[in-house]
């Protein structure tokens, strides 16, 4: 059982290591990808059902003690966040794979082996049990990354990737320096062993590392202030790769967030998070507003909902961190779905720009319904995902007497209700516009369009699955919070 | 903790810092350098004063300095050698594409800028 733990992580590194081998053959690299991808998805739905029955699996690499060597330990948190993860990344390599006869595409014989790349830091960034291999997991996350958004060289990837890794790379800075201090104020970086020592210090020191690593874990889940970058670059990278950014890479960052701060009890900083959400979800949703293109909407739109995780991560109640955890499960696949979509309607119309489309909904019926119920379930309208994991947040906002945080959450909701409008009236109704987009000039086959739009359904269904599943979901999330507010068992469990 | 360490990497993180907001990407690419060794001398003081080498059985215990920062930040100037090297490759293909060493402006931004400006002016002329 525990091999399995290692097998996540390890597995899409080898794939990738052959995917790159034979990068030239185009059916031997994809069988490599999509089998890697499909194994490391089977192998965390295997050690989700294992979590969940016989409780979290640690493993020793190396054999080594906790205080020197690295612990790899699954809890039921990180079994959750695994399994949506690696399968929403599954869904963007088979759309990816119909993508690429397109214009849009990205470069086929890099992007497989980097996704298998990404997918090994997510992994690892999950499963990890502690500070130092975090820090590795996230540079291995970032350089695939880096490379994912400017291996086509154009001018405006590298423009933007500038920005993107100048960002990233001072944050990763940031996080060193902060395991140095965290090492010298505790001498160790085990989470484990942490989670005793950081509740022991002194309050001032406690104050430093929390925030310090707000920051730190903040820029890379793109919280107010430090998210400018995001909106910036995302949109220039090919579909495939803003989606699985989107999806995921801000996300790992909340995940650490989670992570680190329930562990290490860092409740006094709670109204310093709650402040930092409501704005970052007020700000993102205005910058959306503001917008006319699809993608830089949506790329708005992922701070926005950053805020909403910082909400339930903030109020520090079981209710709350079951609520952004639950958050989190609604949220990676629903942001993944909606930029496919905004890749269909790119590859339908020659470009996402608002006031150079419309009238999808009477041409592309197919692609309308699949934009329509993930932008309600991002809204947060009944009977979608979103209102099941916004509901749980507002209410544990309410159980916690936390007025503010719950009128702007929900002023926040009704606004992105609002933007998703816009882009329904600029992409879907009205007519054609006047002056119409440039015809692509490699226009898809018909297989590789129904490939594309085959990978969005599937994704847009499971999606609403999250919701009909949301009674079972919701015990999961609740439990991995318990686990998370006092992690007794955790520790004892890794110390032992 | 040497006093000296300190002031070192105090150092270097303000130089380094300072650069990294520059607008040339040479500049930037030798900040990142710096901030990469204030980094690694930061994770170095961590482990508590300088001692004997940590040779597995040849050493005393007892006199030995920490092995475990040491071996994070071997790991650390890696990564960071590797990265500096991804930011030179970046540097180039920009030199390759505009000409220039310098961080282009955002479009966008740059449209609103005007878009504020002109609205300024309607607003004086009004």
């Amino acid at each position: 059982m525990t091999t399995i733990v290692a097998l996540v992580v390890v597995g899409p590194l080898v794939a990738a290591a052959a995917g790159l081998m034979w990068q030239d053959r185009s059916v031997v690299r994809d069988v490599i990808t999509l089998g890697g991808l499909g194994a490391t998805t089977a192998a965390a739905a295997w050690l989700l059902v294992a979590v969940e029955r016989n409780g979290t699996v640690v493993i020793r690499v190396g054999g080594w003690d906790p205080d020197l060597g690295i612990v790899l330990v699954a809890d039921l948190f990180a079994a959750l966040i695994l399994v949506v993860a690696v399968a929403t990344i599954l869904v963007v390599e088979i759309f990816a794979i119909g993508q690429r006869r397109t214009a849009w595409g990205a470069d086929a014989r890099l992007a497989g082996p980097l996704l298998l790349v990404l997918t090994s830091g997510v992994a690892l960034a999950i499963v990890t049990g502690d500070l130092f291999t975090l820090f590795v997991a996230f540079e291995l996350i970032l350089i695939s990354s880096y490379v994912l958004l400017t291996h086509q060289g154009r001018r405006g990837q590298i423009r933007s990737g500038m920005t993107y890794v100048t960002m990233n790379l001072f944050a990763s800075t940031l996080f060193l320096l902060g395991v140095a201090f965290v090492y010298s104020a505790t001498g160790t970086v085990n989470f484990a062993q942490l989670a005793i020592r950081i509740p022991e210090l002194s309050s001032e020191l406690r104050w430093g590392i929390g925030l310090w690593f707000l920051v730190v874990f903040g820029t890379k889940a793109a919280i107010f202030p430090l998210f400018s970058w995001l909106p910036d670059s995302y949109p220039t990278a090919p579909t495939t790769i803003t989606a699985v950014f989107a999806g995921l890479l801000t996300k790992i960052g909340v995940y650490a967030l989670i992570r680190f701060h329930t562990m290490m009890s860092m409740e006094d900083l709670g109204p310093v998070i709650l402040i930092v959400a409501g704005v970052t979800m007020l700000v993102g949703v205005a910058g959306a507003l503001a917008q006319d293109d699809m993608k830089r909407i949506l790329s708005f739109h992922i701070v926005s909902q950053i805020g909403y995780m910082l909400m339930g991560l903030g109020l520090f109640s079981v209710a709350g961190v079951a609520g952004a955890v639950l958050f989190l499960i609604h949220q990676i696949p629903i942001k993944t779905v909606l930029f496919l979509v905004g890749g269909l309607v790119e590859e339908s119309e020659g470009t996402s720009t608002l006031d150079r489309v419309g009238g999808l909904a009477a041409r592309k019926p197919v692609i309308a319904l699949l934009f329509a119920l993930p932008a309600l379930s991002l809204a947060g309208l009944p009977p979608f995902s979103g209102f099941v994991a916004k509901l749980a947040l507002i209410d544990a906002g309410i159980a916690d007497v936390s007025v503010p945080i719950v009128a702007v959450a929900l002023v926040g909701s009704l606004l992105t209700l609002l933007s998703m409008a816009k882009i329904w009236l600029g992409v879907f109704w009205g007519g054609q516009p006047n002056s119409p987009a440039p015809v692509p000039v490699d226009s898809g086959s018909v297989r590789s369009h129904r490939l594309m739009v085959t990978a969005t359904s599937f994704a847009v269904a499971a999606t609403l699955g999250i919701a009909l599943a949301a009674g079972p979901l919701w015990e999961l999330s609740e439990r991995a919070a318990i686990d998370l507010i006092d992690p007794s068992d955790y520790v004892e469990l890794v110390l032992q | 903790m040497s006093l000296a360490l300190v002031f070192a990497v105090a150092g270097l993180v303000s130089v380094g810092t300072f650069l990294v907001t520059s607008r040339s990407l040479s500049r930037i690419v030798l900040g990142f350098s710096m901030l990469g060794h204030a980094a690694v001398l930061a994770l170095l003081a961590s482990g508590g004063p300088a001692g004997d080498p940590p040779l597995a059985d040849q050493s005393d215990l007892e006199t030995i300095a920490n092995p475990l920062p040491q071996a994070l930040s071997l790991t650390a100037i890696v990564i960071s050698f590797g990265l500096t090297l991804f930011l030179l490759a970046l540097a180039r293909r920009q030199h390759l594409l505009t000409g220039g060493d310098l961080v282009e402006d955002d479009l966008e931004d740059r449209r609103i800028a005007y878009e504020a400006d002109d609205n300024d002016e309607i607003g004086s002329a009004a």
